[in-house]
């Protein structure tokens, strides 16, 4: 992405837009010092808080917009879980592996309860479980009969969950509502710790808690095809411009780069992968 | 300042993006008293100080460069303590146990590095950290001493987040909080399977159960809770 040109070209319709982003220009030094720090990847997140800086602050309109967004993502999850635990009883196994699927269920409602009065008249219409199509067109077809399709399905929407809300966070910059949305944030990368180990536990032998390096490199490491969307860039190893593997001569290993950073979604890739357990006429 | 900056001996890499910065921040500490003193004796013995800062380290947060390194403080307190852990691990622990403890210490030395790497001449020293509250060759001790060390690490970003200016800093703590999580669940799970996001046990920490909500703290309540683990004086400023 060449920065340069694209204000170049603004500059054609708006000959001020230097002074609009900062009178004294120490924005753009400032942009242009940052800019070599950070990733290619982060650098539409950059962009946009630049042009933020010219136009105007984010307006409450785009907080909004960001958790509404996450309630759509919440009613997803609650929904899975609920379904599950409400309709196919027998499912989820007696003892711990139903007591964890029950809490990651409330901490979902909890979210969706949360976000729906923080909204208030502004909240997206209420989705339904019928809103909803787990098995994703028949991807997933025994999500709902099979427990290691379901808790491949879950881990899936965790991960999702984690990297939907980091890929928001720039929004909601400085704003008191961060903190609840990291609040949140952590809560459902507990939960992906959690049901990658439940899956660990049920054929998917040596899936880690955390994200790391798939097979031969790739950023997927459930070696689940379908999923792969979910972790797409999560074989990334270079943070704001810097390269985690073996850094400052320690023993990080590419596979410990990979592992230690989450990567984030844009939002998208989110919707994109939203859409695929959405019923037409209720996708995003 | 230009006179500081010629004497102070800096590598390129050091120069580009940091330095115009530190010229100003050590400009306003000097200006603004209180630290000052202890901020230009560091800054101007830099190169031969020994790696333990004796005169103990200040987090001013009037920037992003004080969350960074109260970030910075608190991953190199995690890399120690895995690092202890790693290398000569419990004798009760598993395989598992013992593989995943390395992975973490390389998650937390990656982290370390990482803010080391971002704060350049900004960067505090190394703290001394204090690890005699825990007792090393007990697993249970161990898995303790990280639950604590991982709930706080999350508590405390979720809680600085939002003093964040930079867009590329808020979405690397967004990318490093997540993996503490990661973290927590894990070994609280190996005390207790199933506690892995056991809420109303972090309300302490400023979690939330009825909202599902996980701990946010601020600076100065983490610091404090972190303050038995850690032998340097940290001042903080600003805050």
């Amino acid at each position: 992405m060449n920065i340069l040109s694209i204000l170049d070209e603004i500059e054609k319709v708006d000959g001020e837009i230097y002074e609009r982003i900062n009178p004294r220009r120490k924005a753009m030094q400032d942009f242009f010092q940052i800019g070599k720090k950070i990733s290619l990847a982060a650098m539409p997140l950059a962009l946009g808080s630049l042009f933020t800086k010219a136009y105007g602050q984010a307006t409450p309109t785009a907080v909004n917009e960001v958790l509404n967004f996450a309630l759509t993502l919440e009613y997803l999850e609650y929904h899975f879980y609920n379904h599950a635990l409400v309709a196919t009883p027998t499912l989820v196994p007696a003892g711990a592996p139903n007591g964890a699927i029950t809490t990651i269920r409330n901490h979902e409602k909890a979210h969706v309860d949360l976000l729906k009065g923080a909204l208030g008249s502004a909240a997206r219409t209420e989705l339904v479980y019928d809103n909803f199509d787990f098995t994703a067109g028949g991807t997933f077809g025994a999500v709902y009969s099979d427990y290691v399709t379901f808790l491949k399905v879950a881990t899936a929407f965790e991960d999702t969950g984690v990297r939907a809300y980091k890929g928001q966070a720039p929004v909601l910059k400085g704003n008191a509502v961060l903190t609840t949305a990291l609040q949140i944030h952590s809560v459902e990368a507990r939960h992906a710790s959690h049901l990658r180990q439940m899956l660990a536990a049920n054929g998917a032998t040596g899936l880690k808690p955390w994200i790391s390096l798939g097979a031969g490199g790739v950023s997927n490491d459930t070696g689940i095809a379908a999923v792969d969307p979910v972790y797409a860039r999560e074989n990334t190893t270079l943070q704001a411009g810097i390269e985690i593997t073996a850094i400052n001569g320690t023993g990080v290993t590419r596979t410990a780069a990979a592992e230690s950073f989450d990567e984030f979604l844009t939002k998208a890739e989110v919707v994109t992968i939203a859409n695929l357990f959405l019923k037409p006429g209720f996708r995003l | 300042m230009e006179n500081l900056k010629e004497n102070h001996e800096t590598s390129p890499k050091e120069t580009d993006i940091l330095d115009a910065r530190l010229q100003r921040r050590a400009f306003l500490q000097y200006a603004g008293a209180g630290a000052a003193v202890v901020a230009l004796v560091a800054a101007g013995c830099k190169k031969d100080r020994s790696p333990s800062m004796s005169f103990g380290a200040t987090l001013d947060f009037k920037d992003d460069f004080g969350v960074l390194n109260y970030a910075y403080a608190l991953e190199q307190l995690e890399a120690a303590f895995y690092i202890k852990v790693a290398s000569n691990p419990p004798s009760s622990f598993t395989t598992a146990q013992k593989n995943y403890f390395q992975d973490v210490q390389f998650h937390e030395i990656a982290h370390r590095e990482f803010f080391k790497n971002v704060l350049g001449t900004a960067a505090i020293g190394s703290l001394d950290v204090d690890f005699s509250s825990i007792n090393f060759s007990d697993g249970a001790s161990v898995l303790a001493a990280a639950k604590t060390f991982e709930d706080l690490g999350v508590a405390a970003y979720n809680g600085a987040g939002v003093r964040l200016k930079t867009d590329a800093y808020l979405v690397a703590a967004g990318q490093i909080v997540s993996v503490e999580a990661r973290h927590a669940a894990w070994v609280r799970d190996q005390i207790s399977n199933g506690s892995f996001a056991d809420l109303t046990t972090l309300t302490s920490l400023g979690a939330n159960a009825a909202g599902g909500l996980d701990g946010a703290l601020t600076p100065d309540k983490v610091l404090a809770a972190a303050s038995v683990y850690i032998k340097t004086k940290i001042n903080v400023i600003n805050l």
